[in-house]
């Protein structure tokens, strides 16, 4: 579903025919794997790509978007066609477009391109960005811990890649500092996106005793689910206190705005460059929702929390650590590299799944 | 646990046996609307929107009924009256439905709905085990059995279901007989869009009550795919929807128990129970041929 913006492309249209030769604008594009109506993740990159608009002026900065791609074959089309229509710069906002990303990239060098939340930059025109969502995790768990009465908690998770298998992890590590027997029941919902299987998979796990969901799939369904259960959660992508302002715990709330108007800037003033940046709380990219809910103790514990790891005096990621088969993943006080986490394929010791292979 | 087990199956089988139950009938009149995904959605988003703006889920349910309705008499007059594809038109209908709900809800996003409330009988409905299942849900799960009893009865027992299934076999031979075969397809395609947009209305109202963009997620195609799988018997949609959805909700609680069985595989075991029936039941060609409407996609342009 191509849904530009109308008036803008429109105008742009006029522009390259009537006055040739005449300054035209950057063009940024975004790829989403969701709608922007998701109000979770693919929102809230698009309310970055609009405060980046609004930001850098209309004048400025043409926004065109493409939403609900599906990863694979599709987004390698989709972003060829950006690439083609004259985007000066493409951000492709999932996991699953990173091969693609870096294929229509080889073929485009003077396009670039902004791959979120992957690893690979086989071209000098391909950057990568991420936020430290697990420290926002980390936090949950330790939450999660404190709150739960029956000791369990309900984790929704989409697909077995790094960035959410390192979600568990953080969740796992930070209950378990508090409660060493909290268990977490994973529930793999392989989709990003269907409210209805993400409340199906809330109200399954809610039937087998668990009395917190936390979610890393992007719709509001599973805060509904706990909602009309009675039980907390935890909101994920945007402040989800609307749909359960008796529930919603935190949320951790993705903030893209500043980072995409430094790299629009920087496509705009010649300057930009390859890198990768991984920005956490300490950034402003991660940012936790107010906490609700819950008693004072547990709510200056969070704070206390989020705190040191804005600091950087404390990384969730800490050892000693045993990977789920009780091997050595980490020695004491050693922190994990960066390298390992983005790649994380593997579950740390007190992981009650098995992980998909 | 069993109770609440059985519930959510239900849930999830409502909207996929409203959405088949009007597809089904009007395949059954010979015409395929692939657009039962662009219409489910419409009644999704004109459903939250009028219940957000009236507070009443029952007026949301009848106006997505009736944009429903509408939406395919735009489908209806493309491939009934002006002749096109019906394959493209229906595609392009489903394509159209998702731009346009998009575009329609953008003020809806992010604002939790009103859920339509469940059915109280008292001592009825506080029954152990039972109770809830069968007195304690919401009124729509109520309508889409009577629904499918109603189409049945209709489809079987009817002289007007006689007609048009007749139109649907043999477009032909019923106008020769004098019958108004694009009358009858107007209404069948209307019917089948109605039901569309109650089951798009089930999602933002009842399911998940809130307004997601293609928040249908693909359920408009599984309800076309059970109406084949029910080799068009609405008694057998009924068990198709209601197969889809346990096996859906089971494998959510297999891998919550921890069964050391790939969740990947399990996901996909609504879709290849689909296709197992479907093989097992498509041995008999014959007796597929025999439920299958011949007319069924095929342009009907009556002689002068």
């Amino acid at each position: 579903m191509k849904k530009t913006i109308l008036s803008l492309a429109a105008a742009a249209a006029v522009l390259s025919l009537g006055t040739m030769g005449a300054q035209a604008a950057t063009k940024a594009c975004y790829i989403y794997v969701g709608p922007i109506g998701d109000f979770g993740w693919s929102y809230q990159h698009h309310q970055g790509a609009l405060e980046m608009q609004k930001n850098l002026g209309e004048e400025n900065v043409e926004l065109a978007y493409l939403e609900s791609v599906p990863e694979g074959a599709d987004a390698e089309r989709a972003i060829e066609r950006f690439a083609r229509s004259g985007c000066n710069i493409i951000f492709t906002t999932s996991f699953g477009y990173m091969d693609p990303t870096n294929k229509v990239a080889g073929k485009f060098p003077d396009v670039k391109f902004e791959h979120a939340t992957g690893y690979k930059r086989e071209h000098p025109n391909v950057a990568t960005y991420n936020s430290r969502f697990y420290e926002g995790r980390y936090v949950q768990g330790i939450i999660a811990a404190k709150m739960s009465k029956a000791g369990v908690a309900g984790y929704i998770a989409s697909f077995p890649i790094p960035e959410v298998v390192m979600g568990i992890n953080a969740f796992v590590l930070g209950a378990q500092s508090v409660n060493p027997d909290f268990k977490v029941k994973v529930v793999w919902a392989n989709t990003w996106f269907d409210p209805g299987k993400e409340a199906d998979a809330a109200k399954a796990l809610i039937d087998q005793g668990v009395d917190i969901i936390t979610q890393h799939t992007d719709s509001t369904a599973p805060m509904q689910v706990a909602t009309e259960r009675g039980i907390k959660a935890f909101g994920q992508a945007s402040d989800m206190i609307k749909f359960g302002p008796e529930t919603q715990l935190t949320s951790i709330v993705d903030d893209w705005g500043p980072y995409y108007i430094e790299r629009v800037k920087a496509v705009i003033d010649g300057t930009w460059k390859q890198h990768d940046v991984w920005g956490g709380m300490k950034e402003g990219h991660v940012v936790m929702a107010p906490y609700t809910n819950m008693p004072d103790d547990v709510k200056k514990l969070a704070e206390e929390t989020e705190a040191k790891i804005k600091s950087g005096e404390f990384n969730p990621f800490t050892g000693p650590i045993n990977r789920q088969d009780g091997s050595e993943w980490l020695k004491d006080g050693e922190v994990a590299e960066d390298g390992v986490l983005l790649g994380m394929n593997f579950y740390v010791q007190g992981v009650d799944d098995q992980l998909p292979k | 646990m069993f109770e609440s087990i059985l519930i959510t199956i239900a849930t999830a089988a409502t909207p996929l046996l409203i959405a088949s139950i009007g597809e089904l009938v009007v395949e059954r009149s010979g015409v395929l609307n692939l657009g039962v995904e662009g219409m489910m959605v419409m009644g999704a988003v004109t459903g939250f929107g009028v219940t957000l703006a009236t507070g009443s889920p029952w007026l949301g349910i009848f106006a997505a009924i009736a944009v429903g309705a509408l939406f395919s008499l735009l489908f209806g007059f493309l491939t009934l009256t002006l002749v096109t594809n019906q394959v493209a038109t229906g595609l392009a209908l489903t394509l159209l439905g998702l731009g346009l709900s998009g575009m329609l809800g953008e003020g809806f996003v992010g604002q939790p709905g009103i859920k339509l409330g469940n059915l109280y009988i008292p001592y009825l409905s506080d029954l152990p085990v039972i109770g809830r299942l069968i007195f304690g849900q919401d009124p729509v799960f109520y309508l889409s059995v009577l629904l499918t009893v109603a189409v049945a009865w209709f489809l079987f027992r009817t002289r007007a279901g006689l007609t048009l299934r007749s139109v649907g076999d043999n477009h032909g031979s019923a106008h020769a007989l004098g019958i108004n075969v694009i009358g009858i397809r107007y209404l069948a395609v209307m019917f089948g869009g109605a039901c569309a947009g109650l089951a798009g209305a089930y999602l933002s109202l009842v399911y998940t009550p809130q307004w997601i963009e293609n928040m249908t997620a693909g359920r408009g195609w599984i309800a076309l795919a059970l109406v084949v799988f029910a080799s068009w018997r609405p008694w057998r949609v009924l068990a198709g929807a209601y197969l889809f959805g346990a096996v859906s909700i089971g494998q959510l609680h297999a891998q919550a128990l921890g069964i050391g069985v790939p969740s990947q595989l399990l996901s996909s075991l609504p879709y290849l129970a689909t296709i197992v029936v479907l093989v097992l039941i498509s041995r008999n060609r014959r007796l597929t041929m025999v439920n299958t409407p011949a007319s069924l996609g095929r342009p009907f342009v009556p002689d002068r």
